[in-house]
């Protein structure tokens, strides 16, 4: 807490006990801070105070001034000379509890036996705490049929619900999705859905999760376990950068259940529910088990580890090679793919960036981003927060609720550079900043910042030439902070490990003589190469030309390109080594493969877009695949160099003796904007991200998750759609050179030179269907 | 004896005088011109002079209420007018806004003057189509006229079945076009209320009171009443009586009273029971009705003032099953917002209907008492406690009768002899 | 059913009476009310699309109101006041009396269409009891065998009109769009109070 945060102190006696806390605070809180727990249903302290349920009920005095009946404490501020007495000390709170807690189970079913949420039911803990040892009540419980699928992956039980109405005000409040609400009235209120309209909120996990009954549940989670035989464990998402903290459940190996946890900088109490309900890849795809060599008939075939190991290291030895590490590494491991490309390969000929990039992007991460420290906190004081190229809600959910919540509160004012209106900004009342796609550079030239200000820049800003560059200047010119956030979880981390070809470890610069040493004094060796390496499109040219042979790949996806065939040619062509989870594109056309730990397997950390570790431990102790860390030790061992990084310690250990570079940041070549295009009137601009529940990877075997996904839709703008005939609904053919996909149009707010439609959504994967990805002209023909 | 003192309805009796014509050839909008050439603080001063209180049923001062209102706070501030009258009992602000919509406007417009208000919303029940054609109409000549739409604007909102938004903070709600449910107070509708903004939210009848007062001064609305409850009101009489309907009186008139100039209770029989100000009021009996019809004396007594809404039962009705009626109208219109009233009053009905069938216990009495103590001051909003109230306060004077349900094994009344057609062949 | 450019514009009008849209939903409804007959799923999304709100937001609202309706009601939809002053007074009696007439149940329609029937809560008219509505008109001091007439009369398309209320009686759509805040010239019709209302005046002016 800073000199201006700390607020007025305000002294209240609560059962007899003095505590001092910060003006504001609730009295149900400040009674926490003595250890007093007054029970509670609709208090939530991320949610406005509504004092619904009246569970809370206490005597409060004021100066002497007595209420003439009992308050609910989940709605009260202390104050000044305010006396509580909780049902502690209050004969008439106590009475007022056990009242409102007898007709709270007036009309709930005795089922907790078959109820998920029995176990860790706040209702059946408190009736246990605050509630009588048999009914008074003789009369005739209220039914509703049940259950109701209020979406493919949240169900709903009526008679259980106490109407605490968290679920509808986390809905709307924090996610400001309001698709469920509380309907009729009196006896008969009930949550629900309009009926045309399921609760398809990407958060609506957290509905579940803070739902004090078993009202509603998770379709993946529901009859599936008893809370006492799962095994818990704090662990960190692996979906994408925001670096929500989290908890696995599992039971016998296998994760059943994931939860938001409570990280207050962070994701407060929430996630989102590819988070939350994406985690059956692990065993859901067909998991390698045992090592894989390439026989001399052109088949895979098993073979031991050492056998393995040996093949791996003797193709890596004989030949020029390089390495591809997928932006979903650990840091530590992305640490050890680092350091084996220097070390174990002696090259700089590294990426992590296994999707559409740029040179310009890769001087942007090094000048302005890799040890770089913005935060949540500084989108909390912002005065304006200008995204670029990123798209929160989809991309990076947590930071979208964060923007919100700061919107919520005290308007904050966003502005999206960017040529579809999205969803997410149209909820921020963000201002829209429409510009062509591949004319990002100049609309960002214009914005007036000042130092109070972030830009939010995605990872998809590198696809417009000239963007970054001007987000660069303008930071520059206002003062304004810059924070770069990628989609996937790791990238943040594999940045600041320097598995990129112009950064060593720590942020130092692969140029700077002077960082070499630093990192060769620590890694024990003489020299490290001292140009910038390649980046990935260059490496898989560099096989092509032949001036590399030989390839180590970690979690790559080749067909996350533009130039999937280029990729897919140099991966037949290379000497590759393949460390993998599942059979992939990579499997296919390696010589060696070696299975490796899944992340619920292993220990490790991601940075998330702040540069924030997020540690967890293996949730799944007895599993025994291991980590990409372990196995590149191995092979560079049977290489004969030596990483010393026999676990995820020693590489964190190794990390944080590095510390920050603290020299000369690489400088940043601007670099100009692509000329706008001329267009045929059957001719868009491509536009285009991922959403947040697609065809992802990780998101396989989730058909519940599935399900809540958005529509797959073409939108045009309402000018291009007259001038083309176009209207809501009619199949529009969308066409490169390289293919075509065909998509039910929508005609929203877009620029008139371009056409949206999701990068990898079921009838829409652009990057293959397409081989376009942001800026590229298509086609358009209605069907 | 009191004296009746017709100031709101004095001209009731002719056949147009819904009309603007009507209501200006008796002087109407002379206030409001009057009004708009004062200072508004003391169009403030002159109601608090006055001692005019809210008629909805707190009896809250009017001239205080507005100001509450921030002055000089640039934001927008708004008059809501309360007339979605549904309290059962109540039946004042309806016929008044059927004779004379006018001087409700004018009252608007003097109100809106004096709160530094540029809008106001009638909010009106929407089960009264006639009465929302004249106040429709009514706002339409007054803009013709331009005694609106000068700086002052009036918008008619019509309800569509929620007793709840009686209740001012589930009103605003209503009028913001969500469910009518109560709001957390503080912030107070002074502060934030209509769309967060300071806003002053009157009944009907308090509204109507002010061109008067305006016009005659506060010393002259000041010599009638009482001590602390100055002025006319309307006392609604109906029920058991022959001869029912409104009665404008100085405040502070007993039953008695009104029942001796109106003709007494129907021929024949006596009176049993009768509510002060709507069902919400704990009932009275014969020991009551030389209670002074104010505020402090219908307190003092173990009631409220209310609505006036003079409800009279005699002998030939079953008590139980006239509270049962309203339990039942209070479980049909809680909200369903907090858990005493939602829950409670569907279990009291329950209980209610088994006793009233005579298959109670003496154990369900004290149950019924019991819960009411759980529900009473534990819900969020006043309905919950106005559930209890004819429960409680029935069983206080009636519990013979309860007790009689019991031993009897049924209700031991025939309902038809207290129907009016009792003899008419029906 | 779809709405004319002249509803659309109605509705427009009505949005623009509220600072904020909305506002609006509640006479909206009645306006989806006016033109359908009660509220349907089309009118909650049209509702929905013109305040840029979401159609559970609407539905929300619709259903906690009682004179929103889910299905059609007669064209005359009457309700019987069996709040506890008048059930006692003759309410229950004209209530089960009507409920035998027509030969349906609460919340019943005839099967000609033209009568639907709802036990009512009081309706702010207890010294008129016992009082029936029909389409929010008042019919006042009501007997079993008045009420039956006042059916019979809807059912052969001469309903009775109002004791106060307008010269004959609109239809529940007509009476919807009265709700809708929309003018039907009507107000200056029937009688400007019944004599219960005028009853102190009248003893006032006979001096007492």
């Amino acid at each position: 807490m800073t000199t201006s945060e700390i607020t007025d102190l305000i002294t209240v006696v609560i059962d007899g006990f003095e505590v001092s806390v910060p003006k504001g605070t609730l009295v149900i809180r400040a009674a926490e801070q003595l250890g007093i727990q007054i029970p509670r249903f609709c208090d939530h302290p991320l949610l406005d105070p509504v004092g619904a349920c009246r569970q809370c009920l206490v005597d409060i005095e004021i100066n002497g001034r007595a209420f003439p009946k009992p308050q609910a404490s989940c709605t009260i501020p202390v104050e000044p000379g305010m006396i509580v007495k909780t049902q502690l000390t209050s004969v008439v709170a106590d009475k007022a509890q056990k009242g409102v807690m007898e007709l709270l189970l007036i009309n709930h079913p005795l089922d907790c036996p078959v109820c998920d949420k029995g176990g860790e039911c706040p209702l059946q803990n408190q009736a246990m705490s605050t509630g009588r040892s048999e009914t008074r009540f003789e009369g005739v419980k209220r039914t509703f049929e049940k259950p109701v699928n209020i979406s493919s992956q949240v169900l709903l039980d009526r008679e259980r619900c106490v109407l605490c109405a968290r679920c509808t005000r986390f809905s709307d409040q924090i996610a400001s999705d309001p698709f469920i609400t509380l309907n009729e009235r009196g006896a008969l209120q009930q949550v629900g859905i309009y009926e045309k309209a399921p609760f398809k909120s990407y958060f609506s996990g957290n509905a579940v999760q803070i739902c004090p009954v078993g009202a509603l549940t998770g379709a993946s989670y529901r009859f599936r376990a008893r809370p006492f035989d799962l095994v818990s464990t704090p662990s960190a998402c692996e979906h994408c950068a925001s670096g929500c903290d989290m908890r696995t459940d599992v039971r016998r190996g296998k994760t059943l259940r994931r939860l938001a946890g409570d990280d207050a900088s962070v994701n407060e109490e929430w996630n989102c529910d590819k988070g939350r309900w994406a985690f059956k890849y692990v065993t859901a795809v067909d998991r390698l088990t045992h090592p894989l060599i390439r026989d001399a008939s052109g088949e895979l075939v098993q073979a031991s580890w050492p056998e393995a190991l040996a093949a791996a290291a003797k193709g890596l030895q004989e030949n020029t090679s390089a390495v591809l590490v997928g932006g979903r590494a650990t840091h530590e491991d992305a640490y050890g793919y680092s350091k084996f490309a220097r070390i174990a390969l002696g090259t700089n000929d590294i990426d992590f960036r296994s999707r559409i990039s740029s040179n310009e992007e890769r001087e942007f991460l090094a000048a302005h981003v890799v040890g770089s420290s913005t935060t949540y906190r500084d989108i909390d004081r912002a005065d304006h927060v200008l995204l670029v190229g990123f798209e929160p809600e989809e991309e990076s959910p947590i930071v979208f609720l964060r923007l919100n919540k700061q919107f919520r509160k005290r308007a904050l004012k966003v502005s999206a550079i960017a040529s579809k209106l999205s969803i997410g900004v149209e909820k921020l009342k963000g201002d829209f900043i429409k510009v062509a796609p591949g004319q990002e550079a100049s609309a960002i030239a214009k914005q007036a910042l000042t130092s109070l200000s972030v830009i939010l820049v995605g990872e998809r800003a590198s696809e417009s030439a000239g963007a970054l560059s001007a987000v660069a200047a303008l930071a520059d010119s206002t003062g304004a902070k810059i924070a770069w956030i990628p989609r996937r979880a790791g990238e943040r981390g594999a940045l600041e490990a320097g598995a990129i070809g112009n950064l060593l470890p720590g942020g130092r610069p692969v140029q700077d003589p002077a960082a070499r040493v630093d990192i060769a004094a620590l890694w024990g060796v003489s020299s490290l190469p001292s140009d910038n390496g390649r980046s990935s499109d260059e490496i898989y040219a560099g096989i092509s030309t032949g001036a590399i042979g030989a390839l180590l790949v970690g979690g790559v996806d080749p067909l996350d390109g533009v130039n999937s065939a280029d990729a897919l040619a140099a991966l037949d062509k290379a000497f590759v080594v393949s460390l993998e989870i599942a059979p992939s594109e990579v499997t296919l056309r390696a010589d060696v493969v070696l299975p490796v730990a899944a992340i619920t397997e292993k220990s490790g950390s991601f940075l998330n877009w702040e540069g924030r570790a997020r540690s967890f431990d293996a949730a799944v102790s007895d599993s025994l695949n291991r980590s990409d860390l372990r196995i590149l030790s191995m092979i560079a061992d049977a290489m004969g160099a030596s990483l010393n990084l026999s676990t995820v310690t020693s590489a964190a250990k190794e990390i944080s003796t590095l510390g920050k570079w603290d020299g000369a940041r690489v400088s940043m070549q601007a670099v100009p904007a692509s000329q706008s295009s001329n267009l045929n009137s059957d001719q868009f601009i491509l536009n285009s991200w991922r959403r947040l529940l697609d065809l992802g990877t990780l998101q396989k075997g989730e058909e519940n998750l599935a399900g809540t996904a958005r529509q797959t839709v073409a939108v045009i703008s309402p000018s291009r759609a007259q001038a083309l005939g176009i209207t809501d609904g009619n199949l529009l053919k969308i066409s490169t050179t390289q293919g075509s996909v065909t998509l039910p149009a929508l005609v929203e707010d877009i620029h008139d030179d371009a056409i949206w439609a999701p990068r990898n959504s079921l009838g829409s994967q652009l990057l293959v269907n397409l081989g376009a990805g942001h800026g590229a002209v298509v086609t358009v023909v209605k069907l | 004896m009191t004296k009746l003192a017709p100031v709101l309805s004095a001209h009731w009796d002719e056949k147009d005088s819904f009309t603007i014509e009507a209501y200006t050839r008796h002087g109407g909008y002379k206030a409001s011109q009057k009004a708009l050439a004062m200072d508004p603080d003391a169009v403030i001063q002159l109601v608090k002079n006055s001692g005019l209180r809210g008629r909805g049923g707190a009896g809250f001062p009017t001239g205080m209420k507005w100001g509450f209102i921030p002055q000089g706070d640039n934001k927008d501030h708004y008059l809501v007018v309360n007339a979605d009258e549904s309290e059962p009992g109540t039946c004042k602000d309806t016929p008044l806004l059927m004779a004379n919509p006018h001087v409700l406007i004018e009252g608007c417009i003097i109100a809106c003057h004096a709160i530094r208000a540029k809008h106001a919303f009638i909010y009106i029940r929407g089960e009264v189509t006639h009465v929302v054609r004249r106040v429709n109409q009514a706002i339409e000549d007054a803009y013709r006229a331009g005694h609106l739409g000068n700086g002052i604007d009036l918008v008619l909102h019509v309800g569509a079945g929620a007793y709840i938004c009686g209740e001012e903070t589930a009103l605003l709600d209503s009028l913001e076009g969500f469910r009518g449910q109560p709001r957390l107070r503080p912030p107070f509708p002074a502060i934030a209320g209509l769309y967060a903004r300071p806003t002053v939210v009157n009944n009907v009848e308090s509204i109507s009171a002010v061109p008067a007062i305006v016009a005659n001064g506060a010393e002259w609305y000041q010599s009638m009443g009482t001590e602390k409850s100055k002025g006319t009101t309307l006392y609604s009489l109906s029920g058991h009586v022959n001869n029912p309907g409104q009665f404008e009186a100085p405040l502070g008139i007993t039953l008695r009273e009104i029942l001796e100039l109106s003709g007494g209770i129907r021929n024949g029989h006596t009176l049993k029971f009768w509510t002060p100000g709507g069902s919400s009021t704990p009932i009275f009996t014969q020991e009551h009705l030389d209670t002074p019809l104010d505020y402090e004396g219908v307190a003092a007594a173990g009631s409220m003032l209310g609505t006036k809404a003079l409800q009279i039962f005699d002998e030939t009705t079953c008590v139980v099953r006239a509270v049962l009626r309203w339990t039942e109208f209070y479980k049909h219109e809680s909200c369903g917002k907090c858990t005493p009233c939602r829950e409670g009053t569907w279990w009291l009905v329950q209980i209610l209907r088994d006793l009233e069938a005579g298959k109670g216990t003496e154990a369900d009495l004290a149950k019924l008492l019991d819960l009411c103590d759980n529900i009473m001051g534990r819900s969020f909003c006043a309905l919950g406690d106005g559930a209890t109230s004819p429960i409680t306060s029935s069983i206080k004077y009636f519990r013979d009768e309860y007790i009689a349900h019991i031993t009897h094994g049924g209700c031991p009344f025939d309902p038809v002899a207290s129907t009016l057609f009792v003899g008419a062949g029906a | 059913m779809a709405y004319s450019q002249e509803d659309l514009a109605t509705m427009d009008s009505i949005i623009k009476r509220y600072p904020r849209s909305r506002s609006a939903i509640m006479p909206l409804l009645h306006f989806v009310q006016s033109r359908v007959g009660f509220v349907n799923g089309e009118g909650i999304e049209l509702i929905a699309k013109l305040l840029s709100l979401e159609s559970a937001e609407v539905s929300a609202v619709a259903t906690f109101y009682t004179q929103y309706k889910r299905r059609s009601v007669g064209e005359y939809h009457v309700g019987v006041c069996t709040n506890t002053l008048c059930a006692v007074m003759g309410g229950d009696a004209i209530f089960a009396g009507l409920k035998a007439h027509l030969g349906v149940e609460n919340d019943g329609v005839t099967e000609d269409g033209k009568v639907s029937l709802e036990h009512i809560e009081c309706n702010a008219a207890c010294d008129y009891a016992p009082v029936v509505m029909a389409n929010w008109e008042f019919y006042d001091n009501q007997t079993v065998e008045s009420a039956k007439d006042l059916v019979d009369s809807m059912r052969s398309g001469n309903p009775k009109p109002p004791t106060r209320g307008p010269n004959s009686l609109v239809t529940w759509k007509e009476a919807s769009a009265v709700l809708a805040g929309i003018n039907d010239g009507k107000a200056h019709e029937g009688v400007q109070a019944g004599e219960p209302t005028l009853l102190g005046l009248k003893i006032s002016k006979e001096g007492k």
